[in-house]
């Protein structure tokens, strides 16, 4: 056991890892006004950070997290080594986002299950979980939250704000909701708004969710029960999109299990045991009510909604710099919806950069690490990091 | 880019030089087929324009982005539809026009882009060139540096067939420039000239 740890340090300190990070905790007590009306008195915030803050604090990086992330983004726990942060291969000394120059902040969202204030939460007022009383959230909302997390840090402008798929929505978002608190905006695999199809996939996840007896009405916790099935639905459903037709041939092609078929409905397929295997892991952690607020927050994003349709004029308060990145083979943030990013930037004369990375990984692309992609990350973060003393 | 490396490149590369005089300071510059953004970046620094490359080589983007410019990967031959009408006071088109598929389209979305046009191609009636389709050989040499199996050159031309062409599409041509490495060429340069440079816009 002893053995198998000490080689796992090994394996990390060979692949550069920042090491081991630890999870703190802020407390706020200014009450925080939704944009649906909705009032939440105090909240929680639980991140991570890695890197070192600057004298004049000038190399601070936000990562925003998509709709299963949180703030454990590199490295990994003392008393948990195993635990590796989701974007630890882009993250760290020497990586893109390298932590030898930046401080690299990364928070679990308001409304998550992974610590920060949301729907499992203990309401202080009721001592029960929040659950279906917990208000339904924008990714405004978040923007609000996140400003304050910063001014916490006594970050007053962040060198650059990074997100994947929805948490690229939250990058673009701090161009508009702060233009004088981001110099960069990175957002990898994602769009100015869902079209129908993407709120229709949300809809057949919410629909699994909300029809599962075991969902009471968001209020499962007091029945000591979890939505497990829907949830599990909803995972499967999500799986499929983010992975291409390409990927999916390639990894599991026609694949039987036992070699011969069953005539039953049991699992047969590799695909199916891939697919129900996912939907149990996300069942067995995830929290139902998140997975509906957060996919609620991706369905309402659209910039342009305040400015009648026009991303023009909703991107001319912008003041970053961008790089927008998407990837081919992803059809649920195709390269198309990225596009749809990059025209109000050249409307508006924003320095912005677009690479559209060849890959067969699907929506997951930006999650994995990829040669060429990392070269466009590392070429852009170099420029951000040289704009700033050390 | 030191004020050595933007000499340097002015002598690797003359028709930068060309290009940069006929630009004014700050004005709005989109280049097409952008390369490593090295134009860009030598107009940025000595011209302090602002603007945008079009790249489609992946290589060419993290180069671009390197070098401080910024680009927008894309496929030159799809048109410009991410770019609006009279959003640019030049479209550059430099040492890629021989390369494209579909010439006209492109230089109508150059002018439809752009207040002017301005393009640089080797000038397929330079008299080396000549020579060797006389002496029987395709021409391979620095400005067509290859060989005629691996070429991307598809739509070579001289200067006469460049005006011609210019005429036919109701393209006024408003300077032009012809060099044979960094020398200047005023007599008989669609013979005596190997790389060209124009500036156009649309005629009345």
């Amino acid at each position: 056991m002893q053995f198998s740890g000490l080689y796992k340090v090994l394996i990390l300190t060979a692949s550069n890892s920042i090491g081991i990070v630890s999870a703190k905790r802020a407390k706020f007590d200014t009450p925080l006004v939704f944009r649906s009306g909705a009032v939440l008195p105090r909240y929680e915030l639980v991140y991570e950070t890695c890197g070192t803050l600057n004298a004049d604090k000038s190399n601070a990086i936000l990562i925003c997290h998509a709709l299963s992330g949180h703030h454990h983004v590199a490295g990994y726990y003392a008393d948990d080594p195993k635990n590796i942060g989701w974007w630890d291969n882009m993250i760290g000394p020497g990586k893109p986002v390298d932590t030898d120059k930046f401080f690299v902040v990364s928070l679990n969202n308001l409304g998550g299950c992974h610590g920060s204030t949301g729907p499992s939460s203990i309401n202080p007022e009721t001592g029960q979980p929040y659950g279906s009383g917990f208000p339904v959230i924008t990714v405004d909302d978040w923007l609000a939250s996140q400003a304050r997390l910063a001014d916490l840090l006594g970050i007053r402008q962040f060198a650059a704000v990074i997100g994947g798929s929805l948490g690229g929505m939250q990058a673009l978002q701090w161009s508009l909701s702060f233009p004088g608190r981001v110099r960069h905006v990175l957002a990898i695999a994602s769009a100015p708004h869902l079209t129908a199809q993407n709120i229709a996939f949300n809809d057949v996840a919410r629909s699994a969710i909300l029809g599962d007896p075991d969902f009471h009405g968001g209020d499962f916790y007091r029945h000591n029960v979890v939505p497990a099935r829907g949830l599990r639905l909803a995972r499967m459903l999500g799986h499929i999109t983010y992975l291409s037709d390409d990927v999916m041939a390639d990894k599991f092609g026609r694949e039987l299990r036992s070699g011969k078929f069953s005539y039953g409905y049991d699992i047969e397929f590799e695909i199916e045991s891939y697919l129900r295997y996912q939907g149990d892991k996300f069942a067995s952690y995830f929290d139902a009510n998140t997975y509906l607020l957060m996919t609620k927050a991706l369905d309402y994003f659209d910039p342009a909604h305040d400015f009648g349709g026009d991303l023009n004029r909703a991107f001319a308060r912008a003041k970053a710099d961008f790089l927008v990145i998407s990837f081919t083979t992803d059809w649920r943030f195709s390269p198309e919806r990225s596009r749809e990013i990059v025209r109000p930037l050249l409307h508006n004369r924003r320095n912005v950069s677009y690479a559209e990375i060849t890959s067969t990984h699907g929506h997951d692309s930006f999650l994995m690490e990829h040669p060429h992609y990392f070269d466009v990350m590392r070429a852009y973060l170099d420029n951000v990091a040289s704009e700033f003393v050390k | 880019m030191s004020p050595n490396d933007i000499t340097k490149l002015a002598v690797t590369r003359p028709d930068f030089a060309a290009i940069a005089a006929w630009i004014p300071k700050g004005a709005s510059v989109l280049d097409l087929g952008c390369g490593d953004g090295s134009l860009l970046r030598y107009l940025k620094e000595t011209r302090e324009v602002r603007g945008y490359g079009v790249e489609i080589s992946d290589l060419d983007i993290v180069s671009c982005i390197a070098n401080g410019v910024n680009v927008i990967q894309n496929d030159l031959e799809s048109g410009l539809s991410d770019f609006e009408d009279n959003s640019f006071d030049y479209v550059m088109l430099s040492q890629t026009l021989q390369a494209t598929r579909h010439t006209e389209p492109l230089i109508r979305e150059m002018l439809r882009v752009g207040r002017e046009g301005i393009v640089s191609f080797p000038n397929f009636g330079y008299w080396k060139n000549r020579l060797s389709v006389l002496l029987g050989n395709m021409p391979v040499s620095r400005e067509l540096p290859y060989q005629w199996y691996d070429t991307p050159n598809v739509h070579l031309c001289t200067l006469h067939d460049f005006e011609t062409f210019c005429r036919d599409l109701n393209v006024t041509v408003l300077a032009r420039r012809v060099m044979t490495g960094e020398r200047e060429v005023g007599l008989l340069p669609n013979l005596l000239g190997s790389t060209a440079v124009y500036r156009f816009q649309r005629g009345i």
